[in-house]
């Protein structure tokens, strides 16, 4: 077990290194970013001494690698200096809303996770069968419609013509778990219905190709029915593909929701990030840029980690 | 005659199966009848493609993905397994027909412990309680020699070596006590002194437990150890069919003779050039490591211009690797690497193309060593161009030499690709590719190892043509005696990263021999229904994969 904590750390390692690059770039581009910041704070009728006075105060004189340092100085205690624009910190103005966005990524994974692995159990062991074919279609068709698309569609059928789901997700403070769950149900299942198929086919597609292993053909002469050499000896060796494509989708679900935090103003991150790129308050951009990477950093890493725990070749040595 | 019927446990009649490729259904055996008393062991041999594999899972009434048995019975204990239905056929495969694969370490499941995978059965079919199967295991494994048996089935297939594997996978079989066990090629992919020890051990288990088998192989005198009936098998057809001992002494039919007769080219020694000859490759006292495990010590031999040394040993004895570092593939730790008498740089990156050019490689699989989506005339002609410059039309007409070379019709295969040719054929290509830049030295990996015993043949005397031809030095690599014995002049055993023995091969044959070379020698199975008896009262059972104390 020593080897995978010795694994663990050298990636880990490896992320923050890569997180820096990553830092050095999301600054860069935010420095490229056409125009003034403080023209584009105070609006065409500043004048000179305005703006001049401004950029004193936001430190725009500085040197480009001075004010990053200084960023990242910050940056790495949690502090991601003052919005532009509300001037107040950016670090309370995204803990609340990347909470929520966390929630919503937490409702919709719990539902797409298991149901999108048991369906590629199933369309493996009833592969090229109707049933196979139709949940591809489908899948696929869900996978196809652009998020907002979507959203709109269940708005209409669940909520319009129902009202079994409310069609706005506005959250406040005095609402139970259940009202929670019940009140973000419908941005919920538009984005299981954007993540199902990947996982699905990729669970699909990684037990099939171990069906012509030796020891599949061993199991099968050993007179295991078909659903028991799926369950028990292609799946466990398929978990490696299936997690690195689940770790995706949940990086997928954090940091991907922007348009289905529209449709149902749904208070998240991503339309936080938008407001803020629309009103060029780069602190709040080059935050959530930052928390963005971090998050796929850290469930490629998990992902990493997963696939070792589930092979027994690197968790048991010779 | 009554007496004899009620003995019958397998009883196959006209068995037609068919394969599907090409879009449509071709035929790959048929109409074979076969009749297996109970507690008999009944040898299938033939060459590949011979539908040995195939006709052994038929007899489990079980066809491959793309094949299905479309003619003929299949009579098990008087169950007819054609007409059964599935969920019925496979509780009989659990229960009372088992069967051992060729690679135990592809077989068994890598995400499982090896008792789990033994108990499997017996709990799913509610034969045996977990614990009460577990303890069978741990008794089986005991019976067949598995070193600590009351632990070795907790740990998983790559804790455990190939040898061991395949006995545990007899022991997995056994699990249910089947009337009826498919070996199919179970010490095919073993060394000779592994291959011993798990031909003993399935024998002696076969027999306490009087379990009927089916023992498939190509190699005849492995057949000849485990079988009381033999039948011989080519392309779908049976060729004939008899006692073990009647079919060795005085085969009927011609191609039984000829595989009889395989083992049988030899070509004379030849003995070093006289005076002070250089030798074309000098291997001087290297070691060599694997990061930091080492993987050979002080290795020493000298190969001259047309000449062929093998070097032998186990797997794992740094057969290969020396190999590796000849070609600069693993640079030594220690010692150095002479070329016609100039020290070769030890890493391939700091060689001239002229000192890459003299020293080639064959491959033991051609089927991975050729790439499959280029051209017969790209994958011979690159290292023309490379090593020779040449372009157009003198390219395409050392190409067509290089073909006839190897004894292919140049118009035929120049513009073929390789997955379209057989085995044999495709180690020709990988042959001439070596060819192509015009070497002196060529090492040859297991060259034969993967090749049906006649086209093995047909391979060494090309070869053999080839050294004489063009006086190339070979370095063949093998762990067949066989071969060494057939081609090679002198000969080089290693064991464990060390060279224990070396000479000309007249010598080497002869005793005395090393304690480790009188191993390697005596493991060699033998034409002869005895041998595996008389090797066992001569070395004991417990020590029958060791070398004798010296």
């Amino acid at each position: 077990m020593g080897d995978v904590v010795n694994i663990v750390l050298k990636r880990l390692g490896l992320g923050l290194i890569t997180l820096l690059v990553i830092s050095i770039i999301i600054f860069g581009a935010v420095e490229l970013l056409p125009g003034d910041i403080a023209q584009a704070v105070l609006g065409q009728g500043a004048t000179e001494e305005n703006l001049a006075a401004l950029r004193e105060q936001m430190g725009l004189n500085d040197p480009a690698p001075v004010r990053y340092l200084e960023w990242l100085a910050g940056a790495v205690v949690g502090d991601f200096g003052v919005s532009v624009v509300s001037q107040t910190s950016v670090a309370e103005a995204i803990a609340p809303r990347f909470l929520n966005t966390l929630f919503l990524a937490a409702y919709a994974a719990v539902i797409a996770v298991p149901i999108a692995i048991a369906l590629g159990v199933l369309v493996a062991l009833l592969r090229n069968t109707i049933f196979d074919r139709v949940a591809n279609v489908m899948t696929l068709t869900s996978i196809s419609s652009p998020e907002f698309f979507l959203g709109y569609i269940l708005i209409l059928y669940l909520s319009v013509k129902t009202g079994a789901f409310p069609a706005i997700a506005k959250l406040s403070t005095d609402m139970t778990f259940f009202e929670l769950l019940d009140r973000t149900f419908l941005p919920a299942l538009t984005m299981v219905l954007v993540v199902v198929a990947h996982m699905m086919r990729m669970t699909r597609a990684a037990i099939i190709s171990l069906l012509a292993s030796p020891y599949i053909e061993m199991a099968r002469v050993k007179g295991m029915p078909a659903w028991r050499v799926i369950i028990k000896h292609a799946l466990p060796n398929a978990w490696a593909p299936i997690i690195n494509v689940v770790a995706l989708n949940l990086a997928y679900l954090i940091t991907g929701v922007v348009l289905v935090e529209v449709v149902f103003v749904y208070p998240g991150i991503g339309q936080l990030l938008v407001d803020a790129v629309t009103k060029r308050d780069f602190p709040v951009v080059q935050a959530c840029c930052l928390i963005f990477a971090a998050t796929f950093i850290l469930l490629n890493l998990a992902a990493d980690v997963g696939a070792i725990l589930t092979n027994p070749r690197l968790r048991y040595k010779k | 005659m009554e007496d004899n019927k009620k003995n019958v446990l397998l009883e196959i009649r006209d068995l037609r199966i068919e394969g599907y490729s090409d879009e449509k259904w071709v035929e790959i055996v048929h109409g074979i009848d076969l009749t297996l008393h109970r507690g008999e062991v009944m040898g299938l041999i033939g060459e590949s493609g011979a539908g040995k594999s195939t006709i052994g899972l038929a007899a489990m009434g079980y066809a491959r993905d793309g094949c299905r048995i479309s003619a003929g019975s299949v009579e098990f204990d008087g169950i007819e397994l054609t007409t059964t239905p599935e969920s019925d056929k496979r509780a009989l495969r659990g229960s009372r027909i088992a069967y051992v694969a060729q690679s135990a370490a592809a077989s068994f499941n890598p995400a499982h412990r090896l008792i789990d995978q033994h108990t499997e059965t017996p709990v799913h079919y509610r034969i045996k309680k977990r614990m009460e199967s577990q303890e069978d295991a741990m008794e089986l494994y005991e019976k067949l020699r598995l070193p600590n048996p009351r632990e070795i089935g907790f740990r998983y297939p790559h804790q455990v070596s190939g040898g061991q594997l395949q006995r545990a996978m007899t022991a997995m079989a056994m699990a249910c006590r089947p009337d009826l066990i498919i070996f199919d090629e179970p010490t095919t992919a073993l060394d000779v002194t592994t291959q011993i020890e798990v031909l003993l051990a399935i024998r002696d288990i076969v027999d306490q437990f009087d379990t009927a088998a089916i023992y498939i192989t190509h190699d005849l005198a492995v057949v000849a150890q485990m079988a009381d009936t033999i039948k011989v098998l080519l392309k779908g057809d049976e060729v004939e069919e008899s006692d073990t001992r009647s079919m060795l002494e005085s085969p009927k039919e011609d191609y039984t003779k000829s595989l009889w007769a395989v083992r049988s080219f030899k070509r004379d020694q030849k003995s070093r050039p006289a005076g002070d000859a250089i030798p074309v490759v000098s291997v001087k006292n290297i070691d060599a490591s694997y990061g930091p495990v080492p993987v050979l010590k002080n290795v020493s031999f000298d190969i001259y211009a047309g000449m062929t040394v093998a070097v032998v040993g186990e797997s794992g004895s740094g057969k290969s690797t020396t190999a590796r570092c000849i070609t600069g593939l693993l640079p030594p730790t220690k010692g150095s690497i002479l070329f016609n008498g100039e020290e070769l740089p030890a890493d391939y990156r700091k060689r001239s193309k002229d000192q890459l050019r003299q020293a080639q490689m064959i491959y033991q699989m051609a089927d991975t060593a050729l790439n499959p989506k280029v051209l017969i005339s790209e994958i011979i002609g690159r290292p023309a161009a490379f090593y020779g410059g040449l372009k157009g039309t003198a390219l395409k007409a050392r190409v067509d030499e290089l073909l006839d070379l190897i004894e292919l019709e140049p118009s035929k295969y120049y513009n073929r690709y390789p997955p379209e040719l057989s085995g044999g054929q495709k180690q020709r290509i990988g042959i001439a590719r070596a060819l192509a830049a015009d070497p002196t030295f060529i090492i040859c990996d297991e060259v034969t190892s993967a090749l049906d015993q006649l086209v093995a043949e047909g391979i060494l005397k090309l070869l053999d043509r080839l050294q004489k031809e063009l006086n190339l030095a070979y370095m063949f690599i093998t762990h067949d005696l066989a071969t060494v014995r057939s081609i090679a002049d002198e000969v080089v055993v290693m064991k464990e990263g060390e060279v224990v023995e070396q000479g000309p091969k007249n010598e080497m044959f002869k005793p005395p021999h090393h304690a480790y070379t009188d191993l390697l020698l005596s493991s060699v199975p033998e034409m002869d229904a005895d041998w595996l008896t008389n090797v066992v009262e001569q070395r004991g059972v417990d020590n029958i994969g060791e070398a004798a104390d010296t």
